[in-house]
């Protein structure tokens, strides 16, 4: 169930489309940023809300790559591997990361902490190689940056 | 040149301060003006779409219709996801006004109602500075109801994506906003018969939409003699890859390319050679270093080398690079990218990123060379959008500039490009 602050906001938003499917997307992100992922109760819950079958919801969800359907670790740091940062160091930089937790690609720290991903360009090209923790980018990595980066998370 | 889509003036991106710098008046003047000649003046001008197709903007205006009984929409393309393409994302964060001043104009001159920027989901910090510079513009009454006074009104909304680089093809993108999949729509009907919802319907670019205020405020004679004659104006030039100061770069079209790298981006590190350069985004074809004397960012320029100049993203390969991993990697993200509705490009993407991984193994054989070209012909061309297009032409580009590459990986196999490449 969406909080009130949430329900408010679909309210807003149906102002914003003449037709209601188009709340698909916005809903969804207010799912995930609710629930942290969107799990199948979540999108037949959506489905009901927005009076769109659930099999619409689940075509949407397994569509686009930013849905998802499992929680990923507390800190979720996506690389880009694209050819910008690639030819400036990301292979080396994955490398580092999943020495340093223990991981690969695509997994998550027992621990539940940390999530390593390999993500497409991110729009941040002249940063390269660069990283995004949950919204926030880091770039001009090296291995001693990372290093900082994942110091200051491990603090919080 | 004077820089006008990003100049260096402190907190621009604030309401006050864009206003001082003469913010809003080029919307004030255009309120003022018949709707027609707002578009006539963009059209004179000689502004060509800046999201890669270098389409004329002022002539994509004059497609929607004037008696129509439907509502009339504008989509701003902020999808922004081609690799080696970063440019949109700096009007998001200095000069979010411009953007919201070009879209209002654009809106009166087409009489269209409601605009949707669509934003990269990845970009979740630049769609809060959007929309801050929305809310505060909204409350300066330059947008919403009666804008100005003068009875015109639009709403503008932001809407985010989630992850697609599809979404940044115009039918995908009205896809996304009506709540589907991002699956590109058959054309013809064009968007300005046929768009969102069935309804006219406009979709540019980000940066395309900046350069309306200052057309508006100077008149298109002053714009159209910037730069390049046939493809005028201010560009948004991001250089990344092997160069000393990667960045985006303002400059007028028509900058040859040896000077965007050495000049702005401060040449290639160590000074090396440069081996190649994609000039404007992955999916334009790679050009070899020794071709670029007299190469220029302007489209005709290009065209004649054998390239485009797309979002004018310019990678940047030094004479070391690994052009069979590049080159992988880029048909990997395409086959990753493809939305899977037409069979040439959801197969074809798969097996050019699976032959190139094999010369990346040293398993690479002789007719792998033709495979990979006739595997790229038959995918451009028979898709429903570009996207085909864009994977098959790195790997055309490829074979025919670099043929040599692939026939010495065949001979002697290199170690896996993931170690070389770092």
């Amino acid at each position: 169930m969406f909080s009130p602050e949430n329900l408010k906001r679909v309210e807003e938003l149906r102002q914003r489309y003449p037709h209601t499917q188009a709340l698909v997307l916005p809903v969804l992100w207010l799912a995930q940023e609710q629930f942290g992922s969107i799990s199948t109760e979540t999108m037949k819950y959506v489905a009901q809300l927005l009076k769109v079958p659930f099999s619409h919801i689940l075509g949407v969800v397994t569509f686009y790559t930013m849905f998802r359907q499992k929680a990923t670790g507390k800190y979720h740091i996506e690389v880009c591997t694209n050819v910008s940062c690639m030819l400036r160091g990301s292979a080396a930089l994955v490398r580092h990361l999943e020495t340093k937790l223990g991981i690969k690609l695509g997994e998550t720290t027992a621990d539940g902490k940390w999530t390593l991903s390999e993500v497409e360009c991110m729009g941040a090209c002249s940063g390269a190689p660069m990283c995004a923790v949950g919204e926030e980018y880091h770039e001009n990595l090296t291995t001693e940056t990372m290093d900082r980066v994942l110091a200051e998370l491990e603090k919080q | 040149m004077e820089k006008l889509l990003l100049p260096d003036i402190k907190d621009l991106h604030k309401i006050d301060v864009y206003e001082a710098n003469g913010g809003y008046k080029a919307l004030r003047k255009a309120v003022g003006m018949k709707p027609e000649e707002v578009t006539d003046e963009v059209k004179k001008s000689g502004l060509r779409g800046r999201g890669g197709a270098c389409f004329p903007t002022g002539l994509k205006w004059t497609f929607m219709p004037k008696q129509t009984t439907k509502p009339k929409y504008l989509c701003v393309n902020g999808d922004e996801s081609e690799p080696g393409t970063f440019k949109d994302r700096q009007i998001f964060e200095f000069n979010p006004h411009l953007m919201i001043e070009g879209t209002l104009i654009a809106c009166y001159a087409m009489g269209i109602t409601t605009a949707y920027i669509y934003i990269r989901g990845e970009y979740g910090k630049w769609i809060r500075m959007v929309e801050k510079a929305l809310a505060d513009a909204y409350q300066r009454g330059y947008v919403g109801k009666n804008i100005l006074g003068t009875g015109f009104s639009t709403e503008v909304y932001v809407h985010k994506g989630a992850g697609a680089y599809i979404c940044g093809e115009e039918s995908a993108l009205m896809n996304s906003i009506e709540g589907e999949r991002g699956y590109p729509r058959v054309k013809p009907p064009f968007p300005a018969q046929y768009g969102l919802w069935g309804c006219p319907t406009t979709i540019n670019n980000v940066e395309t939409i900046s350069n309306v205020p200052f057309i508006i405020t100077n008149g298109w004679e002053w714009y159209s003699k910037i730069g390049s004659p046939k493809h005028p104006g201010p560009i948004l030039v991001g250089v990344s890859g092997h160069v000393n100061k990667p960045g985006v770069y303002e400059m007028p079209t028509g900058a040859p390319v040896l000077e965007i790298i050495h000049k702005y981006a401060g040449g290639v590190p160590g000074n090396k050679g440069i081996k190649a350069v994609i000039p404007g985004g992955s999916s334009t074809p790679i050009l070899r270093g020794d071709q670029l004397e007299g190469v220029c960012m302007d489209a005709d320029s290009m065209k004649a080398a054998g390239s485009a100049v797309g979002t004018a993203g310019l990678i940047v390969m030094d004479e070391e690079t690994d052009l069979i991993a590049v080159l992988a990697r880029i048909s990997k993200f395409y086959h990753h990218e493809s939305c899977g509705q037409c069979t040439p490009c959801r197969e074809g993407t798969g097996w050019l990123e699976k032959i190139l991984n094999r010369f990346l193994r040293g398993e690479g054989r002789q007719e792998d060379v033709d495979m990979l070209m006739d595997i790229a012909n038959n995918i451009e061309g028979n898709t429903i959008c570009a996207l085909g297009d864009a994977a098959a032409w790195p790997v055309q580009s490829m074979i025919r500039r670099f043929r040599d590459e692939f026939e010495k990986r065949v001979r002697a196999p290199q170690v896996p490009a993931e170690e070389e490449a770092a």
